[in-house]
């Protein structure tokens, strides 16, 4: 059967624009285009290719092996050469061209270790005006072999201001530990071994029922009585001078 | 000039018409067939010159499923990662663009959250100022959480960003058209617009440390450890260690984004 010339006219048409599609789709679609995905997986390759900037402290430690002994020895163990050093990959390409800056001022150190109460109880922190002031960093403390902060005896050390309203209120004369119990473990890891408060009412009432001992001027109070529901500090707060 | 000329197939008095109208289409219709495969070839080379070092050597991206554990409890606020975040990416030095910041959380005894993060704690945080006591405050690291299911990679109009096989999230600097819907969409204002390149850019979780072998350069330089990385399933790695020992939370869990940073010790404050 004979195919209608109109038919073949449009035929030619419609091949015409699929040769054009198909040409067009190549030129357009990026080639690596759906390997891997609804992407060109070719930028893959060239993101990792992006040259890195700081080398790793396996690489400094190549070469520098006694300051990494002395690092990993001392309190500054976790902290990576090039967190104090600078990204080094310059200096491991062309270590006599290139050196490492080292910060010797007091500027730098305090980044860590200036006191702010955002930081972490227990992490060691001075107060950079007060503490030996216009005394670079590095006169006392060995950068790559910090002396251990001795662990404060006193509760203060950590809890200042506890202590400080301690100090103005009723309980002024009382040491921590006649309430607290501190495990030892609780200065090594502060949050996660805490010390122990009072969790019975009879323990305040040791000062604080008719006929107990202990200074006349502690209100007395009857413990079957006075709400007996609740632990006392759950309304009186002992540290508070406010307290009643 | 009459109408027969037009008929003729070589006018001899018409030097300006050498052929005649049908053979003209003819010709050139022949030689563009001929002339593509050219073209083509031609358009393919500088595509072809361009192609990067393939992948590192013995590195197989379906081996891997990277992801990152920060520990609240651990951050001090100090910034280095920051400040390595934008060394090691040539991210801006200004304070408007970051692939990652810590914000730092004051919680007041009111109860009022006031949350701020100055050059996004590139040069550390001064003590913080509020009207009453402080009832807590902490600091929060924040970087792209690398969705399993993202949103930026879903309204992407181009296919310029996508999820690798080893499940880090990427931007095609050459391919992204600059149209900020991928910006408008991350609930967690990871992304940004390269005020040079016009283009989307963000955390890469340092994919070009990542096939070498190495950390991210925030989690190198983190000097106490808050920031942990490794594989998210069944491989022996910090961040699986850290995700056992810890209670780890998401950010935005609602968003169903099945973010792969994972944070432990996470205030109920943080948004």
């Amino acid at each position: 059967m004979k195919v209608p010339q109109q038919v073949a006219r449009l035929g030619v048409v419609f091949a015409a624009a699929i040769a054009a599609l198909l040409v067009a789709r190549s030129l357009l679609v990026p080639e690596t285009f759906g390997e891997l995905g609804h992407y060109r997986a070719a930028a893959i390759d060239s993101i990792a290719a992006h040259p890195k900037k700081y080398a790793g402290h396996q690489e400094c430690a190549a070469c520098h092996d006694d300051l990494a002994a002395k690092r990993a020895a001392g309190n500054h163990r976790g902290v990576a050469c090039e967190v104090c050093h600078g990204p080094e990959q310059a200096h491991v390409d062309a270590p006599l061209d290139v050196k490492p800056p080292a910060p010797r001022d007091r500027g730098f150190c305090p980044l860590c270790h200036a006191y702010n109460p955002s930081r972490p109880t227990g992490f060691p922190q001075i107060d950079p005006v007060a503490h030996n002031p216009l005394k670079p960093c590095i006169t006392c403390h060995d950068p790559h072999a910090p002396v251990p902060p001795a662990v404060p005896e006193e509760c203060s050390a950590c809890h200042g201001q506890i202590a400080r309203q301690k100090a103005l209120s009723h309980h002024a004369n009382l040491p921590c530990v006649t309430c607290h119990q501190a495990p030892q473990q609780h200065k090594v890891s502060p949050r996660t071994v805490r010390p122990a408060k009072p969790l019975e009412r009879a323990f305040c009432g040791r000062c604080h029922v008719e006929g107990a001992r202990g200074p006349a001027e502690a209100p007395r109070i009857d413990l079957e009585e006075h709400n007996p529901r609740y632990l006392c500090w759950q309304c009186h707060y002992p540290h508070d001078p406010k307290t009643q | 000039m009459s109408g027969d000329q037009a008929d003729s197939s070589a006018p001899p008095d018409a030097p300006w018409l050498p052929v005649d109208r049908r053979r003209f289409v003819e010709e050139a219709l022949k030689a563009c067939a001929a002339g593509c495969p050219l073209i083509l070839a031609v358009m393919r080379l500088p595509a072809a010159a361009a192609q990067g070092p393939a992948e590192e050597a013995g590195y197989d991206p379906t081996e891997h499923l990277y992801g990152m554990g920060i520990d609240i409890q651990r951050c001090i606020g100090c910034g280095r990662c920051v400040a390595a975040c934008k060394a090691e990416n040539d991210v801006p030095l200004d304070g408007y663009h970051f692939n990652t910041w810590v914000e730092r959380y004051v919680i007041d005894d009111n109860g009022e959250v006031a949350v701020d993060s100055p050059n996004g704690g590139f040069e550390g945080f001064p003590p913080p100022v509020t009207e009453t006591e402080i009832r807590r405050t902490f600091f929060v690291p924040k970087l792209c959480n690398h969705c399993a299911n993202p949103p930026c990679v879903q309204v992407c109009p181009v296919g310029a960003t996508f999820s690798t096989p080893d499940g880090v999230v990427l931007v095609d600097e050459q391919y992204c058209i600059g149209c900020r819907y991928c910006i408008q969409a991350c609930p967690y204002g990871a992304r940004w617009f390269h005020p040079a390149k016009h283009v989307a850019a963000k955390c890469t979780l340092c994919y070009h440390r990542l096939v070498k072998g190495l950390v991210p350069a925030c989690v190198e330089v983190c000097p106490t450890g808050a920031r942990i990385f490794g594989e998210v399933e069944h491989r022996p790695t910090p961040l699986a260690r850290f995700m056992r020992m810890n209670e780890v939370q998401v950010l935005k869990p609602h968003l169903n984004t099945r973010p792969k940073v994972y944070y432990a010790n996470l205030d109920g404050e943080v948004r």
